[in-house]
């Protein structure tokens, strides 16, 4: 046997037998993050709630270090794996630390009364989530974010092998998004804790996981390494947008492009031309820009962002051809807008473009 | 966060040791007061030397004996009994609404059990306060049978509500219907019970609502564990390790057996199982079932006496119906609750 841990063989999922998704297959291994991605009600829940035992598996198997899910008692299960979930717990006249600390239910006696033991496992919990300060306040006086801080720190505590999470991100602002998930990478890499979750954010499940699996119809669209995964076309077919791109290289998510005849030429280089494209873009003004090297960052971005694009290759003078499409440009547009260039002497013709655009009046420079 | 955690620790057990000694005081007062008044005023001093010598004057002794002790202990167990069914109710729906009384569970036993009265009396002399029990949790059963049938189908809990009222008004009136076309010696016995009364209670009563109450509490007491984790959802108690399907068979049985006791031997009785729990949890500060459960069946037991001895006073030598004074006291601390609770959303 490899050393994976936590398989999916042949899954079908599905409410009252009826089967929603199926043929599903993942291997992962201990300490390792399995974010599920997919568009809105393509079934991401209802494969955590069947791998957790709350759904009846219809099809397939689940083995956790080499036991099958089925063969598992709640009992057992609940030492194994913890869970955090979207159903909003509502406990009313608890604390925090009494939230916490019920996650040592599986260990406490017939009465649950917390041992010494207990309770510096679940102060522990408090800490990995930041939460000590207002340990003592009660559950429902407390926000969204701390919320799920607690509940996160609930899962810690009854020390699972495995930690699945429903979209643990909702609900959070940018800050305690990163905080949560650095926490979870942190769990998985020190402790060797499997953590298998769903993510809204792309952007970020492309940045924290080692395996993705993509939900959508009735089957799996796709499993692999991120780098496999965030492929520009291949998000774009998996969530259907067709109003706007998604940019594996910085894992981002752009709008659509203002479409129509370039109004403004925009001139730059090394980022310098980014906020200008976002704002044209905001203004819903089409523009055009070059001469951008391919490997430029600008170039990057102005792919997805401007009508057309003036090319060249890396490090090359520029070309002729490149120069002259640069100055029919210059005269379709209204306004030429130079970004901010750096002119060396590979791109000294650049220099030449500035002249040309001033002397018919068009010129501006963009002013930070 | 040792030191303020130990700080707050101790301020939440003087808390619950605070509330358990008011609760202990008010109940051996109000134990004390229900012995003392009525139609033959006995003083204290009398009452400790009949209760614990057994001295006193015969007409002393049988009034203490035969008709106030028994009535005040019955007057307990089942206050403390009632409170519970319904702090599981409100366990199970998780809702603090719910309560045997609302839910229509009360008068489901009721109607079986005037059912019970009625044939059995045809036949027999008397009826054995066991098959009044079977005959109540039969009604009870039947009542929460309906109510989980509807609540499959009506997800919003107000609804709900309404249903298992519905439920309650039919029951009640198979029992008005029944009670009318009983023998006239049946309804003498009928009537002042369908209406909720402490009065009558003969110590074989005592005995047997004590024993069935007993188990039932300490059945109860030992699912504290997997009621504290209930209160965080569903769900996440299945994930920490509570079989779910058995847990729910559980509270609704242990729940129906509390209120069957209670309305076999005292008819129907309004609004404890919502208020006390409610007012027990906020005296606590907390909802944690190792003390909230033994604290409302103390709090129940309280309530009710206290209830009971405000029917027997108020308008004496009138009686006036058990339900009639919980109602009273009960019904706008269920208002207020629902002012707070929408408060909070």
């Amino acid at each position: 046997m490899s050393d994976s841990y936590f398989q999916m063989k042949d899954l079908s999922v599905g409410y009252h037998g009826n089967v929603l998704i199926h043929d599903i297959c993942t291997e992962i291994k201990k300490g390792e993050i399995l974010t599920l991605i997919g568009p809105n009600g393509s079934g991401k829940s209802t494969i955590l709630r069947s791998i957790t035992k709350q759904l009846t598996l219809i099809g397939g198997k689940v083995t956790i270090g080499e036991k099958n899910l089925k063969d598992l008692s709640y009992k057992e299960l609940a030492t194994r794996m913890a869970v955090v979930l979207t159903q909003r717990a509502k406990p009313e006249l608890m604390t925090c630390y009494e939230v916490v600390a019920a996650g040592r239910y599986p260990y406490t006696g017939r009465l649950g009364i917390l041992t010494r033991e207990d309770e510096k496992k679940t102060r522990e919990a408090l800490k990995i989530v930041h939460a000590t300060e207002y340990a003592e306040k009660s559950f429902e006086a407390i926000s969204d974010g701390q919320r799920q801080r607690i509940l996160l720190a609930r899962a810690i505590c009854q020390e699972p092998e495995v930690l699945i999470l429903d979209e643990p991100t909702s609900f959070l602002d940018i800050r305690y998004k990163l905080e949560l998930l650095t926490i979870l990478k942190n769990m998985a890499k020190e402790k060797q804790i499997t953590v298998i979750m769903s993510l809204h954010e792309i952007d970020l499940a492309q940045k924290i996981s080692d395996k993705i699996l993509c939900v959508k119809g009735d089957t799996i669209f796709g499993y692999g390494e991120p780098e496999a995964i965030f492929k520009e076309d291949f998000i774009q077919k998996l969530y259907e947008i067709d109003n706007g791109h998604f940019d594996p290289v910085f894992g981002s998510v752009e709008l659509a492009k203002a479409e129509g005849e370039a109004e403004v030429f925009v001139i730059s280089c090394g980022g310098c031309g980014i906020p200008v494209y976002r704002n044209l873009q905001k203004a819903k003004i089409p523009f055009s820009a070059g001469i951008l090297y391919t490997n430029d960052i600008d170039y990057h971005l102005a792919k997805h962002l401007a009508v057309s694009v003036i090319e060249e290759e890396p490090f090359e003078p520029v070309s002729d051809r490149a120069f002259e499409r640069a100055k029919q440009m210059i005269r379709q547009c209204k306004k030429v807008i130079n970004a901010g260039i750096v002119i060396g002497t590979t791109n000294r013709k650049m220099k030449e473009l500035l002249v040309f655009a001033e002397e018919m009046g068009k010129l501006e420079s963009y002013e930070k | 966060m040792g030191q303020a955690g130990m700080k707050n620790n101790w301020k939440r057990n003087t808390r619950y040791v605070g509330v358990f000694a008011v609760l202990a005081a008010a109940f051996c007062m109000i134990v004390v007061l229900n012995i003392n008044t009525g139609n033959v005023q006995i003083s204290v001093p009398e009452i400790l030397r009949i209760l614990f010598l057994k001295k006193g004057t015969q007409v002393q002794m049988n009034i203490i004996w035969k008709i106030r002790l028994p009535r005040v202990l019955m007057a307990a167990v089942l206050g403390g009994a009632l409170a519970l069914s319904g702090f599981l109710l409100q366990t199970f729906f998780s809702n603090p609404i719910a309560g045997p009384y609302v839910l229509g569970i009360s008068s489901g036993a009721k109607m079986m059990v005037a059912l019970a009265m009625i044939i059995f009396l045809k036949y027999y002399t008397s009826v054995s306060s066991y098959v009044l029990i079977v005959a109540a949790f039969t009604g009870s059963m039947l009542s929460i049978g309906f109510i989980l049938l509807l609540a499959r189908k009506i997800r919003n809990m107000a609804t709900l509500l309404v249903g298992g009222i519905m439920i309650g008004y039919i029951c009640s009136a198979v029992t008005d219907f029944v009670v009318t076309f009983a023998e006239d010696s049946d309804i003498v016995n009928l009537h002042g019970w369908s209406q909720g009364s402490f009065s009558g209670m003969s110590w074989s009563n005592v005995k047997v609502a004590a024993l069935m109450v007993g188990i039932t509490l300490i059945l109860t007491f030992f699912l504290s564990k997997p009621i504290g984790a209930y209160q965080l959802g569903e769900m996440y108690a299945q994930s920490m390790g509570v079989n779910i399907r058995v847990f729910r068979v559980l509270l609704i049985l242990l729940s129906s057996v509390f209120s069957a006791c209670v309305t076999a031997f005292a008819g129907p009785i309004s609004f404890v199982g919502i208020a006390v729990p409610y007012l027990i949890k906020h005296l606590l500060g907390t909802a944690k079932p190792l003390v909230v459960i033994p604290a409302t069946f103390l709090g129940g037991a309280v309530f009710c006496m206290g209830c009971d001895l405000i029917a027997r006073m108020a308008f004496a030598p009138l009686e006036l119906n058990i339900s009639t004074v919980t109602s009273i006291f009960g019904a706008p601390i269920v208002i207020f609750m629902m002012i707070k609770g929408r408060k909070g959303k």
